[in-house]
C-alpha cells in the first residue's frame, strides 16, 4: 500500500480547512497536519515537518507571491505547492504554483488532483532514460515480428513476466502501445533485421 | 446554476462557448440558421430529443461530464441511433480518407521504407476501425431499436465493443506518437501540423464517442438484458 501523503493546508477560513479534510478523509490516501491560519511560522513548520504536500492560499502570501512561492520550492523541492484559490489572482501569482485547487472543484476531483500533482512531482525528479536497452530491443523485434509474449519468453530463454516487464517498459519509453505501432517503430529505427 | 449546458439555453450561446460543436450539428440533424432560438425549439423544428443533443454537446465541451442513461426516456433516445451511424459514416467518409491523403504525402517525402510501414499501419487501423463500425451497425444498434421500442433483443456480445473501443483509440494515439517523435521529415511543417491535428481531433472525437457507447448504449442494453432474465 502507498504510504500517506502529509499535507499541510495554509488557509484562514476554518470552514474550508474543514472542508477540505472531510474530502481528503473521504478519499482516503491523505494525512492532513495541524493547518495553519496564516503563514508566519509557514518556513518552520515545512522544516520540522516536511510534509508531502504544500496547500496554500495565496493570499496569506506577501507581494510578491511568486518571489516566496519560489524560494520555498527551492527549499522543498520535492513537494508539490498547491493554491487554494477563491479570489481573482493573476497568471503570473498562479503560474509559480504546482497546481491550482479552486474553491469550486468538483468534490470527486479534489483527492485525484493533488494525487496526481504528487505523483507528477516525482515523474520529474528522477531523470528518465527513454533509450531501449539491448534486451528490450531483442523483444521489440520479435513483437514486431507477431510472435506472442509466450513465445519471445522461450525464444529468448526468460520468463513471460520478464517478457510482460520488457513491454511495459517498451510502451512507457516509446509512447506506443499497440504491436503495431511498435512494428512501425522498429522498421524506423532499423531495427526489423 | 448548472454547471452544463441545459435545454433552455440558446443554442448560438452554445456554439459560442464550444465552437467544436459546429461539427456535432449534421450528425445531429440540426441545420444552421438557428438565430436566438433555443436548444428545445431548435431540436423541435429539426425532430430530434433537445436533451440528447445537450448530452452530446456537454461531452464534448466538458472534460469530467459523463452522461447517464437513467436521465433518459425511450423517446429521447430514439435520437441515438441515427446519430452514432451518421458519426461512423462522418469517421469513415471524411476524416479517415482526409487522413490518409495528408500521411501519404508525408510519408512519400519521408522515403520509401517509412511510407511503406506508416501506410500499411494506417490501411490496417481503418479496417479496423470499419470492421468496429460494422459490428456495431449490423449486431449491437439494431438491438437497440429493439429495445427502445420493447421487443425482445437477439443475443449479442457487447464486450467485443468496448474492448476494441480502447484499441481504436490506442492506435490513434500510436500514428500521433510516431509522426510526432520518430518520422525524420524537414520542410513539410504546415502540412506536418495539419495531419497532426487532424489525427489529434479525430481522436478526441472518437473517445468521446466512445464514452457514448459506453455510458449509454452498454448499460441500456444490460438494463434491458437484466430485466428479461
Amino acid at each position: 500500500m502507498r504510504p500517506l501523503l502529509s499535507v499541510l493546508v495554509v488557509e484562514p477560513s476554518t470552514i474550508v480547512i474543514e472542508g477540505l479534510k472531510v474530502l481528503l478523509d473521504e478519499a482516503g490516501g491523505f494525512n492532513m497536519l495541524a493547518p495553519l491560519h496564516d503563514a508566519t511560522i509557514l518556513t518552520e513548520r515545512l522544516h520540522s515537518q516536511k510534509p508531502d504536500l504544500l496547500i496554500i492560499n495565496p493570499a496569506l502570501l506577501a507581494q510578491p507571491v511568486a518571489t516566496h512561492i519560489n524560494a520555498i520550492a527551492r527549499q522543498m523541492p520535492n513537494m508539490p505547492i498547491v493554491a487554494l484559490v477563491y479570489q481573482y489572482f493573476s497568471p503570473q501569482i498562479l503560474q509559480s504554483f504546482s497546481a491550482l485547487l479552486d474553491i469550486c472543484e468538483n468534490r470527486a476531483h479534489v483527492a485525484s488532483l493533488l494525487g496526481d500533482c504528487c505523483n507528477r512531482k516525482t515523474d520529474e525528479v528522477e531523470t528518465e532514460n527513454y533509450e531501449l536497452t539491448e534486451r528490450e530491443v531483442d523483444v521489440l523485434v520479435l513483437l514486431a515480428q507477431g510472435f506472442s509474449s509466450k513465445e519471445i519468453a522461450d525464444q529468448l530463454n526468460i520468463s513471460i513476466h520478464t517478457v510482460n516487464t520488457h513491454r511495459k517498459n517498451i510502451t512507457h519509453k516509446t509512447g506506443i502501445k499497440s504491436v503495431a505501432g511498435l512494428a512501425v517503430y522498429a522498421t524506423l529505427h532499423n531495427f526489423s533485421n | 446554476m448548472s454547471r452544463w449546458f441545459v435545454p433552455k439555453m440558446k443554442m448560438s450561446d452554445i456554439l459560442l462557448a464550444n465552437s467544436n460543436i459546429l461539427l456535432l450539428l449534421p450528425r445531429l440533424g440540426i441545420k444552421l440558421g438557428f438565430g436566438d432560438r433555443s436548444v428545445i425549439e431548435v431540436c423541435q423544428q429539426n425532430q430530434v430529443s433537445p436533451l440528447f443533443v445537450i448530452m452530446v454537446c456537454n461531452c464534448y465541451t466538458f472534460d469530467d461530464y459523463e452522461p447517464d442513461v437513467s436521465t433518459f426516456s425511450n423517446d429521447d433516445l430514439r435520437s441515438l441511433v441515427p446519430y452514432l451511424v451518421a458519426s461512423h459514416n462522418y469517421y469513415v467518409n471524411e476524416r479517415l480518407p482526409h487522413i490518409e491523403r495528408h500521411l501519404n504525402h508525408v510519408a512519400a517525402q519521408a522515403g520509401m521504407r517509412y511510407a511503406e510501414s506508416l501506410h500499411k499501419f494506417f490501411l490496417d487501423y481503418r479496417d479496423e476501425v470499419v470492421f468496429h463500425f460494422a459490428y456495431e451497425e449490423a449486431n449491437v444498434f439494431p438491438n437497440i431499436e429493439k429495445c427502445l421500442s420493447n421487443q425482445p433483443m437477439s443475443k449479442t456480445s457487447t464486450g467485443f465493443m468496448s474492448k476494441s473501443h480502447d484499441a481504436i483509440v490506442d492506435k490513434l494515439s500510436d500514428l500521433t506518437q510516431i509522426i510526432f517523435k520518430y518520422v525524420p521529415i524537414n520542410g513539410l511543417d504546415e502540412e506536418l501540423n495539419e495531419l497532426v491535428f487532424a489525427i489529434l481531433q479525430l481522436s478526441f472525437d472518437l473517445e468521446k464517442h466512445a464514452m457514448i457507447e459506453d455510458k449509454i448504449v452498454l448499460p441500456l442494453l444490460a438494463r434491458q438484458e437484466a430485466g428479461r432474465k
